[in-house]
């Protein structure tokens, strides 16, 4: 089973961030077609959180054909869902940031530099694709 | 839905004043609330109502449908109640304990109450004035639960216990619901950890409701402004001013956003449960109410 950790700092509303662990690690490829999610009670025992997150972000992934609930058996990644980026592709996308990213440190950037650039930079091509 | 506690211009007045004045309050079933405000703020009066062990000066109270006055013993039997100060007897063995539980309580359940201490390692043959403050919290908790309430009404459960052991108790609360669905009123003047487990909030100020609904939906309506020196008037117009903080070339409004959208060139921020209910209770006299969640609720 993957590992659920939350962010009390981020910001954003519990369920959702669950929604994104989700959404990630099906991305990435973790989470198969077929695996099964916690059930509720797992993951409040797991996490410490109102069980009604818990709900409303399965309900969420369940209303974006993410997941398939089977009563009685549980809440499931849908079948002939697969991860949205080839292992390939993401390797070589990875090898591309690690070497911008010892260029950015190079070039005296901390965390917090780096962090800025990427998101002005995500932001402005939000805004291009947009516009 | 189905509503566990409702009140209409509930008031109650103590010797030296009101305590709770013009309380109308709905709080659906299968939720964790939590009931916040400062010392004094009417919290625990608001409780002592709900279970029927003072009665209103004014306006009435209801749980599940039944007054906790005219109908005690319909209402204390499915109400499980922590005070503040958890009365345990020290000198009881934590078994001896929940034989009282067993004796006063004719839904008892011995193994929902026994099981869950033996399954945190808590010793039953241990008098409980041995117990560290964690694991008294824990006995309480069990006792309120061996009784199989359908509300559990909890006084400052977590004030004066350290970080590892509030995080145990709400940790079992959690999973508690989880199991049987049962509803939770929990007050707290510390805000922080409740976000990732209560689902409702109850703002209680000097002795008035400031602000109710559901805790994601109230988050998002409410948002940090940050804007070159704001004109609270202005923004005023179509937000709720919550509370402002100017500097002298920039404002920080904590709003609740109205009819209108909040204006593109602003810096918005969202803000966390600690920011908004500090922005509240730090402002007594701005109320947001009735909350959207809580009007869909009424019908």
């Amino acid at each position: 089973m993957i590992h659920f950790h939350l962010d009390a700092r981020s910001g954003m509303p519990t369920y959702m961030q669950l929604v994104n662990l989700v959404r990630r690690a099906v991305r990435n490829g973790t989470l198969r077609a077929g695996d099964r999610l916690p059930t509720a009670r797992e993951m409040v025992a797991a996490l410490a959180i109102n069980p009604n997150t818990v709900l409303k972000a399965y309900t969420y992934l369940e209303n974006e054909g993410l997941v398939t609930s089977r009563p009685g058996l549980g809440t499931f990644i849908t079948k002939g869902i697969k991860a949205q980026l080839a292992p390939t592709v993401q390797r070589s996308l990875r090898r591309g940031l690690d070497a911008w990213l010892k260029r950015a440190r190079e070039a005296g950037l901390d965390q917090e530099g780096i962090l800025a650039i990427v998101n002005l930079a995500i932001d402005e091509n939000q805004s291009a694709r947009v516009a | 839905m189905t509503v566990a506690i409702r009140s209409a211009g509930l008031g109650k007045q103590y010797r030296s004043g009101w305590a709770l004045r013009d309380c109308n309050l709905q709080i659906p079933a299968g939720r964790i609330c939590a009931l916040v405000g400062p010392n004094g703020a009417g919290k625990t009066t608001l409780l002592r109502l709900a279970l029927g062990l003072l009665k209103p000066s004014t306006g009435d109270i209801s749980v599940f449908g039944w007054s906790p006055t005219t109908n005690a013993t319909l209402v204390l039997a499915r109400v499980g109640y922590v005070p503040q100060d958890r009365p345990l007897y020290r000198r009881f063995t934590v078994d001896e304990m929940l034989h009282l539980g067993r004796r006063l309580n004719p839904r008892w359940d011995q193994e929902v109450a026994a099981g869950r201490l033996r399954r945190l390692d808590i010793p039953l043959d241990r008098q409980v004035g041995q117990l560290s403050g964690g694991q008294q919290a824990q006995v309480s908790l069990a006792l309120a639960l061996g009784k199989r309430p359908d509300l559990l009404l909890l006084d400052e459960p977590v004030s004066n216990l350290d970080p590892l052991a509030r995080r145990q108790f709400l940790s079992e609360l959690v999973q508690v619901v989880a199991a049987d669905g049962l509803t939770v009123v929990l007050s707290s003047h510390v805000v922080a950890e409740l976000e990732r487990v209560c689902d409702h909030l109850v703002i209680l100020n000097s002795g008035r409701v400031q602000v109710m609904g559901e805790i994601e939906a109230l988050l998002e309506l409410h948002k940090l402004v940050i804007a070159p020196s704001l004109d609270p008037a202005q923004v005023a117009r179509d937000q709720t001013v919550v509370q402002a903080t100017h500097t002298e070339r920039q404002s920080a409004l904590l709003v609740k956003v109205g009819g209108k959208p909040v204006r593109s060139d602003w810096e918005t921020h969202s803000v966390s449960l600690e920011d908004m209910v500090l922005a509240y209770l730090g402002n007594p006299s701005v109320s947001t109410l009735p909350a959207p969640a809580l009007e869909e609720v009424a019908g």
